[in-house]
């Protein structure tokens, strides 16, 4: 294969320059501590250090996923932290929940709920998947992810900015590290 | 005025912003509009009882607005004059109650699901029955077989149902079923003053949270008959610019992506991250939500906002050249993109789409020169047209747009006038409509206030209503295997349609 000429002076000049990933942010304590209160011993050996994340969008207006997109960016890079999205609920340790959860979404959410293995966690990201949001009261909206499952971490934000969804996840990397 | 459909509905009296057609006014509609092809269907909605219908009149150049009393819960549809009307028949339909005489019958956003039937409607019933199975148009032939996909699929991307019709590899028949993130936003916004409501058009298609709130805030000011100052007006339009930048930069990056080309992902997604790091220190939120108020802006640039601002679009400048290099020199990448999801130009023109999908289909309509609205009157953007209409067709586009972008954005930015950021918003009746361009194309906002100058009527039209039904029509022949990527080339907004 032909290697792209101006390849080469491009890759010369990142091996002189910083790297454009950004430091990870700092983790509340009093979060990590939080979570590990709800994950028992047994749980924790086997999920390890490392998590597997199935987002599900339950009807946001779709901002949180492009941030929750930017976390795969070379900047945040989220898998140094042995975190890594997924596609199949089956692989999964955390369910991601974004948006209001409308009715028309409540059924599948559950699914994919019930096809995560045990132990599971899940977060509900962004104003809207913490209580409706700005859509509480509608017709049409549930009112958060918590009036479908059990929520073990929200991030709030609309959106959650990347280092907010990070905080959120290094929150469960570190309470499940710490027996 | 030129032709039968915009003559008969500039011949009825005007109400407000619109033209009430007689019912039997309307129900010649169709016929005039086969006469008239050029007249293009904007958007269709409704209020209890009326019918409502947007259309750009090009030689005017104007909006032109028609409505109609719709007795008995049924009217004559427009779809079979004007395809892209079908989806609007279905909501309205589905959150209404009125039916399309003409129409597709079938629900939309309504999954039987929700606790009440036709919740915008003057009386929803409640609904007692199961939810619906929906139903898929047939195909018939030797070996057909389903492929259903969704709603929730296999990335972070917004939910929807996708059923395959699929003969060997090649896709036959595809068929979207939205309406899982209908959160009842125009609801919502009734009884509101257009300040409290703007927060749900910025919420309408979260990336598009600009162009929303924009089109908004301008439908307000014509209600109102206010402007908003000029130090807003030119931050409005660097906000659109650079929504418009770290939009189709993310888009760029997923087409390449999908074609297994990572390099220029990483690379514009990195680009994007640091304009979105100038943004937030700019406005103070990443994506500019909320940013964007009736009467003007919510608040000023940051201090260091234009400086790092500037710096974010130089290095987009900069690297724009050697990203568009790899990408035309790597057989593999251009063997996946060219001739792949063809949209034919005359189909893109029945259904009157805009933004890059009409644009690398050979319609060039864009709002900021079609119909110029501030900043744009005193700073047109060129325009650029392409005639391929394929994958690759509408990545250029937005490789075109953005050097373009990047200018207005600059120039914007940097000619930046003093002065007020926002003009009083007096409580009164009225009734306004406006369009602005986004990053995928027309955003049409529509809103009749009261006199104590509550919201009484709203639409917000999102430019993916046209886009959805013409994916379906760019997968038609082409392999399984390349829906992704036709998909992202076209990527409309579930949740801008949704509602
Ligand atoms: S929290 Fe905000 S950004 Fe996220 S889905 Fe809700 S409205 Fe959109």
């Amino acid at each position: 294969m032909p290697f792209p000429r101006m390849l080469f002076p491009r890759l010369i000049r990142a091996l002189l320059s910083h790297p454009v990933t950004a430091p990870a942010p700092d983790v509340p304590p009093d979060t990590i501590a939080a979570l590990g209160a709800r994950l028992d011993a047994a749980a924790r050996g086997r999920l390890g250090r490392s998590l597997a994340i199935r987002s599900v969008d339950a009807g946001s207006c779709n901002a949180c996923e492009l941030e929750a997109n930017a976390l795969q960016n070379p900047v945040y890079d989220l898998e140094r932290f042995g975190l890594r999205f997924v596609a199949s609920p089956r692989h999964a340790d955390v369910l991601l929940v974004t948006g209001p959860l409308t009715t028309n979404m409540r059924e599948a959410l559950l699914h994919t709920y019930a096809a995560m293995p045990a132990p599971k966690w899940v977060v509900a990201a962004g104003d809207c998947a913490i209580d409706g949001g700005v859509f509480k009261g509608s017709y049409a909206v549930e009112g958060g992810a918590g009036s479908a499952l059990p929520v073990d971490l929200v991030i709030p934000g609309c959106p959650p900015t990347p280092e907010q969804f990070l905080e959120g996840l290094l929150a469960i990397l570190e309470a499940e590290a710490r027996q | 005025m030129s032709g039968a459909a915009s003559t008969l509905i500039a011949a009825a009296p005007r109400e407000g912003v619109r033209h009430m057609l007689t019912p039997a006014a309307w129900a010649a509609l169709p016929e005039a509009l086969v006469l008239e092809p050029g007249l293009a269907l904007l958007a269709l909605w409704a209020e209890p009882g009326f019918i409502h219908a947007a259309f750009f009149d090009e030689p005017a150049p104007a909006l032109l607005l028609a409505s109609a009393p719709v007795a008995e819960a049924r009217y004559p549809a427009l779809s079979p004059a004007r395809p892209g009307a079908m989806r609007f028949e279905r909501m309205v339909r589905d959150l209404w109650g009125m039916e399309a005489v003409g129409g597709d019958d079938r629900p939309w956003l309504d999954h039987g699901r929700w606790a009440v039937i036709a919740p915008m409607s003057a009386r929803p019933m409640p609904n007692t029955a199961p939810p619906l199975e929906p139903r898929f148009l047939p195909v018939e032939g030797e070996g057909v077989h389903q492929i259903p996909v969704g709603p929730v699929h296999a990335g972070i991307i917004e939910p929807g149902h996708f059923r395959f019709h699929v003969q060997g590899e090649t896709v036959v028949r595809l068929e979207a079923l939205l309406g899982y993130t209908h959160k009842g936003t125009l609801g919502l916004m009734l009884g509101r003053s257009p300040r409290a409501a703007a927060r749900f058009a910025a919420r309408l298609s979260g990336d598009s949270t600009v162009a929303h709130a924009f089109a908004f805030a301008r439908a307000a000011e014509a209600a109102i008959g206010t402007a908003p100052p000029p130090r807003a007006i030119a931050l409005r339009g660097a906000m659109a610019e650079l929504e418009r930048i770290h939009n189709h930069l993310n888009d760029f990056g997923f087409i390449c992506n999908d074609a297994s080309f990572a390099w220029i992902h990483a690379r514009c997604a990195t680009l994007r991250e640091g304009l979105l790091r100038a943004t937030r220190l700019a406005f103070g939120h990443r994506l500019m939500m909320d940013a964007i108020i009736p009467g003007g802006v919510a608040q000023d640039l940051a201090p260091q906002g234009a400086e790092a601002l500037l710096a974010a679009l130089d290095a987009i400048s900069d690297e724009l050249p050697a990203i568009g290099r790899v990408y035309d020199t790597h057989a593999s990448l251009q063997d996946r993109v060219v001739a792949t999801g063809v949209l034919d130009p005359t189909l893109v023109a029945r259904f009157g789409a805009g933004g890059y999908v009409g644009r690398a289909s050979a319609r060039g309509f864009d709002a900021r020169t079609a119909l110029p609205y501030p900043p744009y009157d005193t700073l047109p953007p060129v325009v650029p047209v392409l005639t391929t209409g394929d994958v690759d067709g509408r990545a250029r586009i937005r490789r075109m747009e953005l050097p373009e972008s990047i200018r207005l954005a600059r120039t914007l930015i940097e000619r930046l006038p003093e002065g007020e950021l926002v003009s009083p918003l007096p409580q009164r009746a009225g009734e306004g409509v406006a369009m602005v361009e986004g990053f995928r194309g027309e955003c049409l906002a529509w809103l009749r206030l009261d006199d104590g100058g509550l919201i009484r009527g709203v639409f917000l039209r999102d430019p993916s209503w046209l886009h959805w039904p013409l994916l379906e029509a760019a997968v038609r022949d082409n392999i399984v295997a390349d829906f992704p990527l036709i998909n992202k080339s076209i990527n409309a907004s579930y949740s801008g349609v949704d509602l």
